[in-house]
């Protein structure tokens, strides 16, 4: 998620992204960052730092360079393609006024 | 709070020495609330000054709901800052290891090992107190100082079998601790009226589960039990503290004590 | 807390130095008033100035515990104990949450902390006064807490999507401290002849340094060194110093009148015309003196903030090296509940 490279640093610790499960029945949902030596400790440290109002039901992290995500630049290739498949979202579909349920 | 059926004190326990019971657990709290919320902004990571907050805030709680219950009982008319901030130093009743000066983080996190596992016995027996209000906060508590002994647990590991530098200075706060431990089960006499009555639990009875937990953290960390030390510390209970709890208390207490009758 | 920024000024060719394709991408974004994305290409002068403002606003919030938490040992009830300890712990936080944001932009917080520790990056100068009785505790909740949040709520709208992603939750969580610091005062104003004395000194020395937060005017004389025009066309800052200084003028005076407490300034009154509080020139060389270091606590307050994270160093170490001979394999992910 950052550019930022391996520290050369010895007492730096590595980035890691927090995703927060707010309630039941809810995903998780990236809260944000923080620094932890190892996930036990991530843990940890994401629930004093993101649950302190009881804001979360569960946690995961990860470490942040483990990510990888669509560049923008790719955006178009990504996601354009899917403007033109109307025909997946239930409102393409006529059907008449009184059938029910549909 | 003022239901009756949970207000009462089974009628066989002797007030007094409860009301002293209470106090003792109370001010254990609320003396190593006071002494972790020093640390805050002076933590070796901003991360970890969240943790000891979090740490002090629920031992703070612990500390505001205790006090609140020996008031009660008393029935002198004091609240919890009548008796955190009005008692004399002889009237309070911790044991010396949370009235000790701040040290280096392996001092803080080998003390916060010893005082969460014996906590965690502790409140793991008041949830069968006869007295309603101390089991519910035992209830509360437990949840509690169980994150406070994994924290420290988390810690002593990780320095102890961390560099060489960390294992020494680890096993240097084993050390500067240990003269402190054996207070912790002492049994004075109002635990021991508060045992009998079915309201308290024996400190004597909390002693092995306590350092079970600690030995087996310690030897995760790859460090040693330290020696048996030359002296150790005694009297906390019955008002008899180090040099250091002057000092404390004179700082905790002053502001309250130079407006008489002043509400904040 | 204190999202000003009015540090010296970028060159005008670090800002003008950039390819066509991406201004035109990144104005396009800005000008539909869309966010901007950490992985979304942006002129170089946006990025440097987000990291910048970012790591001061971050700073802010970590050097501003210390006035704080100066008092947690002597607060005067066991509730005010508590609620000061959340508090300093969620300054902590919203530290956390700033760095955390400014680390999208591609810097390391160490990087951050070490420009903090030697003076290259500054944080808010209210900062650099002292908390010298109780009721410093309550004023620094009523009027910088109050001043923070002027500045805090417009930067929930920033374009940055991280910025403003983290002053959502901070404006929210901030919500109480501001109330706080007026309950502490309003009790004082309620209570004995020595308290309403210590309330009412607690103001005088507060209300300027509180003004001087907005940072210099957008005009005139004094104002110099902002970056308001430039920012502002960047969706970082959406409302001119001046215009938040006035805005916190006029919503502090009534609460002022309500506590019972003079301001310190003989100026102020009622504009009916301008249908805002006037007041008084604010001491411009006493905010670019603190500033540049001559303040009663600058020197105080770095030199806390250093020796925590020297004294911290060997236990960071530590738990690298625990962490490096006990790696899992395949194990980045976890999971609580």
């Amino acid at each position: 998620m950052t550019d930022a490279g391996p520290s050369t640093s010895r007492d730096n610790w590595p980035l890691w992204e927090v995703f927060v499960r707010a309630k039941r029945g809810l995903s998780h949902v990236h809260s944000g960052s923080l620094h932890a030596p190892d996930a036990t400790l991530a843990l940890r440290n994401a629930r004093d730092l993101y649950t302190r109002r009881q804001e979360g039901v569960s946690i995961w992290v990860i470490r942040s360079e483990d990510i990888t995500a669509s560049s923008p630049d790719e955006r178009d290739s990504f996601f354009d393609p899917a403007g033109d498949k109307v025909y997946r979202h239930a409102s393409f579909y006529e059907v008449p006024e009184d059938v029910e349920y549909l | 709070m003022s239901d009756p059926t949970t207000t009462e004190v089974p009628s066989n326990a002797p007030t007094g020495d409860y009301t002293a019971y209470l106090l003792g657990l109370a001010d254990d709290a609320l003396i190593y609330a006071h002494r972790l919320g020093e640390w805050l902004t002076r933590a070796p990571q901003i991360e970890e000054d969240m943790a000891l907050g979090n740490v002090g805030l629920d031992l703070l709680g612990q500390a505001r709901s205790l006090l609140t219950r020996a008031g009660e009982l008393e029935g002198a008319g004091r609240d919890e800052d009548d008796l955190a901030y009005l008692r004399d130093e002889r009237e309070f009743r911790n044991v010396h290891l949370v009235e000790q000066p701040r040290g280096d983080f392996g001092h803080e996190m080998a003390r916060m090992l010893w005082f969460a596992s014996y906590q965690h016995e502790l409140y793991s027996a008041l949830l069968d107190s006869t007295d309603q209000v101390l089991a519910a906060v035992a209830a509360k508590a437990i949840k509690e100082v169980a994150y406070h002994r994994d924290h420290a647990g988390q810690w002593v590991v990780r320095l102890g079998d961390g560099t060489e530098v960390s294992h020494d200075r680890m096993q240097a706060g084993l050390a500067a601790v240990a003269p402190y431990v054996a207070e912790l089960g002492d049994d004075d006499r109002a635990s021991v009226a508060a045992a009998e009555a079915g309201v308290g639990i024996l400190p004597s009875a909390l002693v092995e589960g306590t350092a079970a937990h600690v030995r087996a953290v310690v030897a995760q960390a790859t460090l040693s039990m330290p020696d048996e030390p030359r002296w150790r510390s005694r009297g906390g209970r019955e008002g008899v503290h180090s040099e250091a709890m002057g000092y404390l208390l004179a700082e905790m207490q002053h502001i309250h004590r130079s407006h008489p009758g002043a509400t904040w | 807390m204190y999202g000003n920024d009015f540090g010296e000024p970028l060159n005008a060719a670090e800002t003008a130095d950039y390819a066509d394709a991406v201004q035109e991408y990144f104005d396009g974004l800005i000008d539909a008033d869309k966010r901007i994305e950490p992985r979304d290409a942006m002129p170089e002068g946006y990025r440097k100035t987000l990291i910048r403002q970012i790591a001061q606003h971050a700073h802010s919030e970590i050097i501003g515990m210390q006035p704080e938490g100066n008092w947690i040992t002597r607060a005067p009830s066991l509730r005010r104990k508590a609620i000061l300890m959340a508090k300093v712990q969620d300054e902590a936080g919203h530290g956390l949450y700033l760095y955390s944001a400014a680390e999208t932009l591609g810097v390391d917080r160490e990087e951050l902390l070490d420009k903090l520790h030697n003076g290259q990056q500054k944080y808010s100068s209210i900062f650099n006064y002292p908390t010298l009785t109780w009721a410093d505790a309550g004023a620094i909740g009523w009027l910088v807490d109050g001043a923070a949040i002027m500045n805090q709520v417009p930067l929930c709208r920033c374009s940055y999507g991280p910025y403003a992603r983290a002053m959502i939750r901070v404006c929210k969580e901030e919500s109480f401290h501001q109330r706080q610091g007026f309950e502490i005062l309003w009790t004082l104003s309620q209570g004995t002849p020595e308290q309403q004395a210590m309330a009412q000194d607690a103001a005088n020395r507060w209300w300027w340094p509180s003004l001087m937060m907005f940072g210099p005017p957008d005009t005139g004389e004094a104002a110099q060194g902002g970056h308001t025009a430039q920012n502002m066309a960047w969706g970082i800052k959406r409302f001119s110093n001046d215009d938040l200084r006035q805005k916190f003028v006029d919503m502090t005076v009534p609460q002022a009148q309500k506590l019972g407490l003079t301001l310190p300034d003989p100026d102020l009154r009622w504009n009916e015309e301008r249908g805002h509080w006037d007041f008084g020139e604010i001491d411009w060389d006493e905010f670019w003196r603190v500033l540049k270091g001559d303040g009663p606590c600058n020197e105080q307050r770095i030199t806390h903030r250093r020796r925590a994270h020297e004294e911290g160093a060997w236990v960071r170490e530590a738990a690298n090296a625990y962490a490096a001979k006990h790696a899992p394999h395949n194990n980045t992910v976890q999971e609580v509940a």
